[in-house]
């Protein structure tokens, strides 16, 4: 190609990156970006049903905030740079108090990809204790795969690491000025670094991705331990629940665990009988819970990968 | 007019580079930069023959529902033999950090070949098994294998868990009996790092850790062993299926690469 000269080269690139400034300028003035107050001082932007893409920016799954006298606590951060970024700009439409606490309730990065927009000295990053390690183990994965999926609004995120950290059997209490958050940490359920936000006030509970409501429950971790964990959360006193997936939840939460728990107990009932005839993986993911296709939003997406992990977990037993 | 020329040449130039970069893209979703290299790196000048389909399938899923756990099993329709046998198959990934990742040896005392396994994907890649006859000969079935959503990680999902029951084995077959074909498993428990996973207490990469090779016996005969490489996903298992003639012993030995032995047997 003899025309591809230097100087053409360098004015094509001058276009290209005008253009991607001119793009990212209007992704930034993202107005619609709307938060709901379910309870008193707390507000989150419910995430749509899709997995990340450039179009959607990563806005996938719940994130919010919860004011207090002092100062402000933000519960995942969402899933880019740019999602922060707007989740910032609908915190300082309500309040002007700084944020004391990111808060991460697990690894996954629809939940923390927004971590850079809050990097601030008077914030501090509050996660499980294992929280670390998973996010030391992925963070060059999921820097390769969501850069490719999210493009632009990737931006400049990082994986910041909380230095805060609560143990399973050790809750921690943060206080924002007359309001106090209970933070405990699970054993291996969704992931091996669960972690959810009590706010004492209201009785409002953040589960992060332990409820998906609507959406299809994507199994990371333990099935067996997510069992247990729907269990724990049964038992808990509490009015309101903002499920990590779907709406928020004023009455009907219960049963909302209930119909996740179905999903799991049928998908381990199934496995372990296809486990206990030598069956593969293969075989499992063709025949197991297809009765429950209709139940759940992407279903397709999810499925077949819960069933090979809860396999691979049940034939240790 | 000049100047009309140069846009003109611009704008020409910049559908060219969109077509060029579109075609790029497509490529690496599709097909094959990193065989014709492999290929001189393991098999030198050998002739690979893709002539196998109609009796030797791979199956793969054509997207990786979990990128740490994937797996693939090889089947031949073909009985083996003492005249006419698979050897060797060498089962390669592409895409992967180390793309040569097992190679089984297999005895024709095991009539069936119908071998699965679980591999770790990286990204997006061609797989592929090339088998290597009693006779010398080479033949390569291979499919290509997508990633999934992006939180499916090829990592491990509860490291404490899969730490604390190290070197536990199990030999698992479906009611055995003399005569008849068996489908059988065996698997043990380990880590398999690869070399490649960063421990944020120590600020240092996790040494690689992995198991090497598995050897199963039947009634003091060798049925197949495999040389495993860092693509094998942890906790490491591989069913396949034989026919015992007699009654004995099923040995499976499995060595890390901390020269660690680990063995489990089950008598039928």
């Amino acid at each position: 190609m003899p025309y591809l000269t230097k100087n053409s080269v360098k004015l094509l690139m001058k276009c290209c990156l005008l253009m991607l400034n001119v793009s990212a300028q209007i992704s930034h003035a993202d107005s619609d970006y709307e938060v709901n107050e379910v309870s008193d001082g707390i507000f989150f932007h419910q995430g749509v049903h899709e997995d990340a893409t450039e179009a959607n920016q990563g806005k996938i799954a719940n994130v919010g905030f919860i004011i207090g006298n002092d100062c402000i606590a933000v519960i995942d951060t969402g899933g880019s740079y740019l999602e922060g970024k707007s989740l910032l700009a609908a915190i300082r439409k309500y309040s002007d108090l700084p944020v004391c606490y990111v808060i991460n309730t697990h690894v996954h990065p629809d939940h923390i990809l927004g971590n850079t927009a809050f990097k601030a000295r008077q914030t501090t990053f509050v996660g499980s204790a294992k929280l670390p390690a998973a996010m030391a183990a992925r963070s060059s994965f999921y820097e390769t795969r969501f850069k490719e999926i999210l493009g632009d609004s990737y931006g400049n995120a990082e994986f910041i690491a909380p230095t805060q950290l609560v143990s399973v059997g050790a809750p921690k209490i943060i206080d924002l000025g007359e309001r106090k958050l209970t933070l405990i940490a699970f054993s291996t359920a969704h992931t091996d670094n669960d972690l959810v936000i009590l706010d004492n006030n209201t009785k409002t509970i953040w589960t992060g991705d332990l409820l998906f409501v609507e959406r299809i429950p994507a199994l990371d971790g333990s099935i067996n331990g997510w069992l247990n964990a729907i269990e724990e959360l049964k038992g808990m006193d509490i009015a309101t629940v903002i499920p990590g997936h779907g709406p928020a939840l004023h009455q009907d939460w219960k049963a909302a665990l209930e119909h996740e728990k179905d999903y799991f107990i049928l998908i381990r009932q199934q496995v372990r009988e296809i486990i206990n005839e030598m069956g593969t993986i293969n075989q499992a993911t063709e025949n197991v819970g297809v009765s429950k296709k209709n139940k759940w939003l992407m279903f397709e997406e999810y499925h077949k990968r819960n069933v090979t992990s809860a396999f691979t977990e049940l034939e240790w037993e | 007019m000049n100047m009309y020329n140069n846009i003109l040449r611009h704008l020409l130039l910049a559908v060219s580079i969109t077509f060029l970069i579109s075609h790029a893209a497509h490529a690496k979703t599709e097909k094959e930069q990193m065989w014709p290299v492999l290929k001189e790196i393991y098999f030198e000048n050998k002739t690979i023959l893709t002539d196998a389909d109609d009796w030797l399938i791979l199956e793969a899923p054509s997207r990786a529902e979990d990128a740490a756990i994937v797996p693939l099993t090889l089947k031949s329709l073909k009985p083996q033999t003492a005249e006419n046998y698979i050897k060797n198959i060498h089962i390669i990934i592409d895409d992967n950090p180390e793309p040569y990742s097992a190679n089984f040896h297999l005895n024709p005392a095991m009539e069936k070949v119908d071998l699965t396994f679980r591999m770790r994907f990286q990204q997006y890649s061609n797989v592929r098994a090339i088998v290597e006859m009693n006779d010398g000969s080479l033949h390569m079935v291979s499919r290509f294998v997508k990633a999934s959503g992006g939180c499916s990680a090829p990592v491990q999902k509860d490291p404490e868990a899969v730490k604390s029951r190290l070197g536990k084995m199990q030999i698992r077959m479906r009611k055995p009996e003399i005569g008849h074909d068996i489908p059988a498993q065996v698997m043990i428990s380990h880590p398999n790092y690869n070399g490649l996973q960063f421990d944020q207490e120590t600020r240092r990469y996790i040494p690689a850790h992995y198991v090497k090779t598995m050897d199963v016996t039947y009634a003091d005969q060798p049925l197949f062993s495999v040389d495993m490489g860092i693509s094998f996903s942890e906790d490491p298992s591989v069913h396949f299926t034989f026919k015992p003639t007699k009654s004995g012993v099923l040995e499976a030995t499995v060595i890390d690469s901390k020269d660690t032995h680990y063995t489990a047997d089950k008598t039928i």
